[in-house]
């Protein structure tokens, strides 16, 4: 059985004048391990599909599976307990928390973990020794560069070490150089057993998955395996 | 990778060490964003120090308007023991009227000081009452202590002055008129001769028909040697009920009625009821007025943090999570509130009371009641209007808090 199984999903949106279709009956499997890319014209759902996947974003109609639980049938508080154990978001912009620093953003998501203070800060080094950032911990988001915000984005969505990563944009606010090393990361990461799904309007980006969908008016229009860049690209790591 | 469960069931909810954790997310946030918690604090600080400032000055207004109260006209009466029926000293205006007495003993006057209250005992005013002829008429002679006399009788206002040597007399009003007495013109009495050394402007009271002589004077007049027809008491009732010192007095004068005139201590008591009436009702809108800025201050703090709630709720904070942040915050804010706003109210009082009191009234010291009372109080209102924009946050859509997404 796929890791996440997504069927005939369908997501609407009241307008001003009409109700507006984001997804539009698609049906989607990812399998444990697999990378995602998910690719589409602006307004195509892809955002949406990603929420969707998330937990963030009831479907009017369809289910959500992750590793067999119908994600929507659980109550808004379960849910929340899904989305802390099961998935690292990684935000468009970042959406790092401005008053916390470095290391205090990488463990906010524990911090309705049963883990201790120490066991926290253990985690939150390693991922962030991980990510390069290990000399920046109680540095501010607004002392940082857009790569290292992205980094710390990406170490907050690892650190409880979820099975499933989902990334919107991940290199949208980035240079190519800084964008090649992040999505490096992110396929280590894919090659190390997470499930990455990211949404991307980057065909360079396409080319670190190993599978693309296309979206379109809310539907899958396309789904095929792509090939990994080889081994030694270059990493900003 | 390691493995997760396939079952719903198996999802853990959040236990243990959270508390400790959304504290420090609360406490950061106040702490980086000084200035928004500056205004979180001053409504709740205006609203608690005014309380302090009203409750301390009142008390210490009513403690001197009691005192004057108290000093103002006697509010015990004791009398010699009677079976009869009787007309009382503090009674109606009348003139030329002569009664007998059973007399009490100028011992007495020191036994009142002897009570357990004794502190509570402002003025003794013994007075012996007798009839005489003055010009063929019949009046009615006191003999009084001129100094407790005149401070009791505040409302007394003097022409001429208080009698100072023996043979001299203070008059009333509306003896003046009918003897054709002025300032410094004599009469006689008994076979003595007394001179009019001060005329009391018109009280609406029996003393404007008296004639007021010392009281020395008036025992050896009348053959009365160290007797006493009655005593007036000034109590100083604030911090002692009334009807004790009623009580203690009864036992030391086991000879005598000793009585509270209720109508004294019941105005006295409707003045002081209406002032802290006033006083808190005044209270009640101020805090009032705070609630409404702290509702109105943390709805708009939570709208400013919606991506960071929506955020919280993505990386799987539960709605009760984001309900202890904003309430921890809530807290913290209030708790420091309510104890900058006693200590201001403390200050204000402090300058205000000796303006508003004679002689400083009440001294204002550091009251830990009214400190705990005031933290109390300031919690409760920082909570009790935080928990409507607290639990707006915790309800957010992440996805319209995003937007990202």
């Amino acid at each position: 059985m796929s890791l996440i199984v997504a069927e005939h999903l369908c997501k609407e949106y009241n307008g001003s004048a009409e109700k507006v279709a984001a997804l539009n009956g698609m049906s989607v499997e990812i399998d444990q391990g697999e990378f995602i890319a998910v690719m589409g014209p602006s307004g195509s759902g892809k955002s949406t599909l990603l929420s969707v996947l998330g937990g963030l974003n009831h479907p009017t109609a369809g289910k959500v599976l992750v590793d067999e639980i119908d994600i929507y049938s659980l109550s808004t508080e379960r849910l929340a307990d899904f989305r802390r154990e099961y998935l690292g978001f990684v935000f468009q912009s970042f959406q790092l928390i401005p008053y916390l620093t470095v290391v205090e953003n990488v463990m906010l998501p524990l911090a309705v973990s049963q883990h201790s203070n120490r066991q926290q800060m253990d985690m939150a080094t390693v991922i962030l020794n991980r990510v390069g950032l290990e000399k920046k911990l109680k540095r501010l988001p607004d002392e940082l560069s857009g790569g290292e915000q992205e980094r710390v984005a990406i170490a907050r969505a690892l650190v409880n070490q979820p099975p499933i990563i989902l990334a919107d944009e991940p290199t949208g606010n980035l240079d190519s150089f800084t964008s090649a090393g992040i999505m490096q990361l992110l396929q280590t990461l894919n090659r190390e057993g997470h499930t990455v799904v990211i949404v991307t309007h980057n065909p360079v980006n396409v080319s670190y998955s190993n599978r693309c969908i296309e979206l379109r008016d809310g539907k899958l229009a396309h789904s095929e395996l792509e090939q990994a860049p080889p081994t030694g690209s270059q990493s900003v790591i | 990778m390691k493995s997760r469960s396939t079952s719903k069931s198996q999802l853990s909810g959040s236990e243990g060490y959270e508390i400790l954790r959304l504290q420090d997310i609360s406490i950061g946030n106040l702490r980086r964003r000084k200035v928004k918690m500056i205004l979180l604090i001053l409504g709740p600080v205006i609203a608690v120090s005014t309380v302090v400032t009203l409750v301390t000055v009142s008390r210490a207004m009513n403690a001197d308007i009691a005192t004057k109260l108290d000093e103002f006209g006697a509010n015990i009466l004791i009398v010699p023991k009677s079976d009869d029926l009787s007309l009382t000293y503090g009674g109606m205006s009348v003139s030329g009227v002569s009664f007998d007495t059973r007399d009490l003993h100028e011992d007495d006057v020191g036994q009142i000081r002897t009570i357990k209250n004794r502190e509570n005992i402002s003025i003794i005013a013994p007075k012996l009452l007798n009839a005489a002829k003055v010009q063929k008429r019949d009046v009615l002679v006191v003999g009084v202590d001129f100094e407790s006399e005149v401070r009791l009788k505040k409302w007394w206002s003097i022409v001429g002055k208080k009698p100072e040597t023996n043979h001299e007399a203070l008059i009333g009003a509306e003896a003046t008129n009918k003897l054709q007495l002025g300032l410094n013109q004599t009469f006689d009495t008994n076979g003595e001769t007394f001179t009019v050394a001060g005329i009391l402007e018109p009280t609406g009271s029996q003393d404007d028909g008296i004639i007021f002589i010392g009281l020395k004077e008036a025992q050896r007049l009348f053959g009365k040697k160290d007797q006493i027809s009655l005593i007036e008491l000034a109590a100083l009732c604030y911090d002692c009920p009334i009807e004790e010192i009623v009580r203690q007095t009864s036992e030391k004068l086991p000879r005598a009625k000793v009585m509270a005139i209720r109508q004294t201590i019941e105005s006295k008591m409707e003045a002081m009821h209406r002032f802290e009436h006033f006083s808190l009702g005044i209270s009640i809108v101020v805090l009032f007025v705070g609630a409404l800025i702290v509702f109105t201050n943390m709805t708009a703090s939570v709208n400013e943090r919606t991506r960071e709630i929506g955020v919280f709720r993505a990386i799987g904070f539960r709605q009760t999570h984001i309900m202890k942040i904003i309430l921890t915050e809530a807290l913290i804010t209030s708790f420091v509130a309510g104890v900058t706003g006693y200590f201001i109210g403390f200050a204000v009082s402090r300058l205000v009371t000796p303006v508003l009191t004679s002689n400083g009234g009440l001294a204002i010291t550091i009251n830990y009641m009214l400190l705990c009372f005031s933290i109390g109080l300031a919690v409760f209102v920082g909570l009790a209007s935080s928990i409507y924009p607290a639990f707006k946050a915790s309800r957010l859509d992440p996805t319209v808090a995003l937007r990202a997404l």
